[in-house]
């Protein structure tokens, strides 16, 4: 077993606060927007496809590049933010979770919107007959039977904003304490002369806790999948 | 009551549905694909027709000319599916639950007694997926009835069971039409339930509504033998069990004053019951034969012959006010000189009724 130096327990511990803040704003947004593109039709259902996945194709440091723009403290967004709400995003971890919170999006939408489309409607349509508003159906019968997709993505979206990188230290760099992730510490151990050990351990710890989440997703995927096969 | 009187389409199949019916059950009949799932759709609002009018009660659901168009779940009528449609993930209990939570049925006793009804007490822990065809069905038909609904509709329930769940859950079928207080319609394209179950009838052949009226009197009309199907074509007698012997296994049943006797019922003397009678099960001799097995004769006079193309002909007569459709050959109509207005006897064997159509009223 090995002891963590001070240096690594803050890395891990932001890391796992910006991944886990990242996940709680930006998965609720990912059911809504699968949801609305598996059961809408729109104009312009196309084009918000795309746009939700413009983070995917585009280089990472092109998206924090936008964002340090958007939310600087002199950006338009980030701005008034801040005269209004006191909020600041750039060279922050919270900057650091909108970052991760924007790279993970895209992954977790499509998961989303496959188990939503794989509900079958007849089901939604039966909870109709019986009087149910539409928002009642979608809390008892739709995420329930999606469940399973929902927590893919969550999983999937956790990873990715864990190992969240080049946009990341684009919009708030790579501050020790304060937006120096796990990603970042190794880079930043990586750049060091004599850094291989910190850089492997914190490789170890990485893959660690990764490797944790993924074992318990999987006995959760397990479980859920036996109630709404119902048996 | 139930009032529709629509146009529309579902796919290349144009709908011009028009029927009403005040009694208790009414059946939508007709061949598959004939269009039945889809008027019922249309009456719960799951489709929607291009124009008319429906009505359930007195109370306008959708009318183009008001410009009126409840959505489903303000339309309130229950809607049992062929393929039942239960929340897998949910227990029989939550099912039924939640239909009684939309349907705001408060007193615990309506949910003891619908699931009494329909015997799934044993059920209620168990999930969708553990369940036979039957068994959903009833669960499905539970959940149906404990949303409240305005009226029922059935969409041939039983037709994806096989015979012996179909034995099963007609029992519980005819219970509900029996004991229910709202209008139901049920669709299916088996004409024994339909003759069995329902009071008013309607056909529906490619799309549209071809006839409407009481069951005896539809099932009798000799130019919807297209419709309504040759095989199983037949008519629906009303009786009074008068009798019945144990030592043979036979009831009697008085049928305008004159005895059918059938295989043994367990139905109680004094007991109304329906049977139905197939076409091709009834004989007409002109006078009484002796030596002859067939135990039930019964005098009637003919009141129309229809001659169709290939060896058949349709005869409707009457015992007493009965219709009672005959199929024989045109040949035998020929031979036998029958004409409209003359008087023969019907001759039925009594092993040709099937004990499982005779159904008691329930009114002793």
């Amino acid at each position: 077993m090995i002891t963590l130096t001070p240096a690594e327990w803050q890395a891990l511990t932001l890391t796992l606060k910006v991944a886990a803040t990242a996940l709680a704003v930006a998965l609720p947004v990912a059911v809504f927007a699968g949801y609305a593109l598996a059961r809408w039709r729109f104009p312009g259902h196309g084009l918000l496809n795309g746009v939700i996945h413009m983070p995917l194709v585009l280089p990472p440091v092109v998206t924090g590049y936008v964002l340090l723009i958007l939310f600087g403290r002199t950006g338009p967004v980030g701005s008034i933010l801040e005269s209004t709400f006191g909020m600041t995003f750039a060279f922050r971890w919270t900057g650091a979770a909108l970052a991760a919170g924007i790279m993970a999006f895209p992954l977790m939408v499509r998961p989303v919107r496959l188990a939503i489309e794989a509900v079958d409607p007849k089901l939604e349509e039966a909870a109709a007959t019986l009087g149910l508003r539409r928002g009642i159906v979608l809390a008892i019968v739709t995420l329930p039977l999606a469940l399973p997709g929902i927590l893919a993505a969550g999983i999937l979206g956790f990873a990715k904003a864990m190992g969240e990188f080049g946009a990341t230290i684009t919009f708030v760099s790579n501050i020790p304490g304060e937006t120096r992730t796990l990603a970042l510490a190794v880079y930043t151990a990586a750049q060091t002369p004599d850094g291989e050990v910190a850089a492997f351990r914190l490789t170890i710890i990485s893959a660690a806790v990764a490797f944790g989440a993924l074992i318990a997703s999987e006995a959760v995927a397990r479980r859920l999948s036996r109630r709404i096969r119902g048996t | 009551m139930i009032e529709v009187d629509i146009e529309g389409s579902a796919g290349n199949l144009p709908i011009r549905a028009t029927f009403r019916s005040d009694s208790g059950v009414t059946a939508l009949f007709g061949h598959s694909g004939a269009g039945k799932s889809t008027i019922t759709k249309m009456i719960a609002g799951l489709l929607r027709p291009e124009r008319g009018r429906i009505a359930i009660n007195g109370e306008t659901l959708f009318d183009t000319g008001k410009g009126m168009d409840q959505p489903v779940r303000m339309r309130r009528i229950g809607h049992v599916f062929q393929e039942a449609r239960l929340f897998p993930h949910l227990t029989v209990k939550s099912n039924l639950a939640f239909a009684r939570w939309a349907g705001r049925t408060i007193d615990r006793t309506r949910f003891d007694q619908v699931v009494e009804l329909l015997g799934i007490e044993s059920l209620l822990s168990r999930r969708p997926g553990t369940l036979s065809g039957g068994e959903r069905q009833r669960v499905a038909i539970g959940r149906a009835l404990l949303s409240s609904p305005r009226a029922l509709v059935m969409d041939e329930p039983l037709a994806s069971l096989d015979q012996g769940r179909k034995a099963e859950i007609l029992p519980f079928l005819d219970r509900l039409c029996h004991e229910a207080k709202i209008p139901i319609l049920y669709v299916s394209h088996a004409l024994e339930e339909v003759a069995r179950l329902a009071d008013t009838l309607v056909v529906i052949s490619r799309g549209e509504t071809v006839a409407c009226g009481p069951t005896a009197e539809i099932m009798t009309r000799l130019d919807l033998g297209a419709a309504t199907g040759r095989h199983e074509a037949g008519s629906v007698l009303v009786g009074r069990v008068s009798a019945m012997d144990s030592h043979w296994s036979l009831s009697t049943i008085d049928v305008e004053g004159h005895e059918i006797e059938v295989p043994a019922t367990g139905i109680e003397p004094g007991t109304e019951v329906r049977l139905r009678v197939r076409a091709r099960d009834v004989s007409l001799a002109l006078a009484d034969v002796p030596g002859l097995s067939i135990r039930n004769r019964l005098p009637v006079t003919i009141e129309a012959i229809t001659s169709e193309t290939g060896p058949y002909a349709e005869i409707l007569c009457r015992i007493g006010e009965q219709p009672l459709r005959v199929r024989l050959t045109r040949a035998s109509v020929s031979d036998l000189g029958l004409a409209p207005g003359g008087q023969a006897l019907a001759l039925i064997k009594t092993i040709a009724i099937d004990r499982r159509e005779i159904i008691g009223s329930g009114s002793a």
